[in-house]
């Protein structure tokens, strides 16, 4: 019965300890995990989008609320002024949802380009959508043009091969087109 | 005296005596997992040297509290304290790294290296000798990725901690750095370590 009750008492103490200090790692590196998640998964694709702004991307990003969904928005500004901005978007592809970054200049309502964030299409294939080659095809669009693949009647040069890849990211930024006026109306009003 | 000559008994057999994954054919998941490149295999190396070496002490210090029957739940759990510490600290200042080793880096818990030196060595000896063990045995591991990678990274890429190094038209043998390069590489390391003490007793 000693030993049994030992056995109980010992491996709680320990459990209980263990937690301690996991939480209390976890309490010190949060802030700088949320940071390195921005700057190497969503920086490189937000620098991209909005090249030529001069702030701070990832510091001056906001969080945006429209209709009970929260939307994490990057605001490029030049000479103080906000001049686009960015947010994600996301789609189905092959192998899983598709994550999108699209870029929108506000000043003449126009597409400055889009980045791949998170995908898990096929290597070599699907996986291409993420090249330049690719993404360029949506460089400096006007909104109001057919934002598909040129199968389906639209201007868009599918990957070869890999064209559910490439519809999945023409849905995602037809989806982003639909936030968009909403987003620029909230940035707008700041 | 003793007690100095000892210490360094148990740190250096890690390097040649039991050197794993060779002599101690433990840890061999990590070890063809990551090895494809040089960066990959010394930060998993890294990793698991800090586990071992933390994990084998708290062990060791309170190995006469621990009950018997629940001793591997107990080694367990702080062998996951650890894993999970590096994995944040390396998330919040290596995240290139990170991203790069992903799923390895929690499977360090059932490194067998692991729980099988804090139950082989750490539960029946004292605080200094279980430290000196797991830090040899954690960079004999850490040398051992290192060779692997290197070879694998030098031959399948031409390239060495990402820098090129072999000659211009030199055609990189991608089978290298493929899931059966790393069999055959790690098999032929092993024959030729075999070899060594053969010959050695040979002589004698």
């Amino acid at each position: 019965m000693k030993e049994y009750i030992k056995m109980v008492v010992v491996l709680t103490v320990i459990a209980t300890v263990c937690g301690f200090l996991l939480a209390t790692v976890r309490y010190s590196t949060e802030e700088r995990i949320v940071e390195q998640v921005l700057l190497y998964v969503q920086g490189p694709a937000v620098n991209k989008v909005l090249s030529s702004s001069t702030n701070d991307l990832i510091q001056d990003r906001q969080e945006i609320r429209i209709q009970d969904q929260e939307h994490l928005v990057f605001v490029g500004e030049r000479n103080d002024q906000p001049w686009a901005i960015a947010f994600e978007s996301s789609a189905g592809g092959y192998g899983g949802d598709i994550g999108v970054l699209v870029g929108f200049d506000i000043e003449q309502d126009l597409i400055t380009g889009i980045g791949i964030l998170t995908h898990s299409e096929t290597p070599g294939l699907g996986a291409r959508v993420t090249e330049s080659t690719f993404t360029d095809n949506f460089n400096n669009k006007t909104l109001n043009v057919n934002f598909n693949v040129k199968q389906d009647g639209g201007f868009v040069d599918a990957v070869t091969g890999a064209t559910i890849s490439s519809r999945a990211v023409c849905l995602a930024v037809r989806k982003s087109l639909e936030l968009y006026p909403e987003i620029k109306k909230e940035i707008v009003k700041q | 005296m003793v007690k100095a000559k000892s210490i360094s008994k148990e740190f250096f057999k890690g390097f040649w005596e039991i050197l794993p994954p060779f002599r101690l054919v433990l840890g061999l998941c990590p070890m063809l997992a990551v090895t494809k490149y040089v960066e990959n295999g010394l930060g998993m190396g890294i990793a698991t040297t800090f586990v071992l070496f933390f994990s084998n002490i708290i062990i060791s210090s309170i190995k006469s509290v621990i009950p018997k029957k629940v001793r591997i739940a107990s080694y367990i759990v702080i062998i996951a304290t650890f894993v999970v510490i590096v994995e944040l600290v390396m998330q919040a200042f290596f995240y290139s790294l990170f991203e790069k080793l992903g799923i390895f880096i929690p499977l360090i818990v059932v490194n067998c290296i692991i729980l099988g030196r804090a139950e082989a060595f750490a539960s029946k000896n004292p605080i200094h000798l279980s430290a000196a063990d797991g830090l040899g045995i954690g960079l004999g591991f850490t040398m051992s990725l290192f060779l692997i990678s290197a070879i694998r990274e030098i031959l399948g890429a031409g390239t060495f901690l990402g820098m090129h190094i072999m000659w211009g038209s030199y055609e990189p043998f991608a089978f290298m750095i493929e899931a059966p390069g790393a069999f055959i590489c790690l098999g032929l390391l092993l024959a030729m370590m075999n070899l060594v003490p053969t010959k050695l007793n040979g002589a004698n």
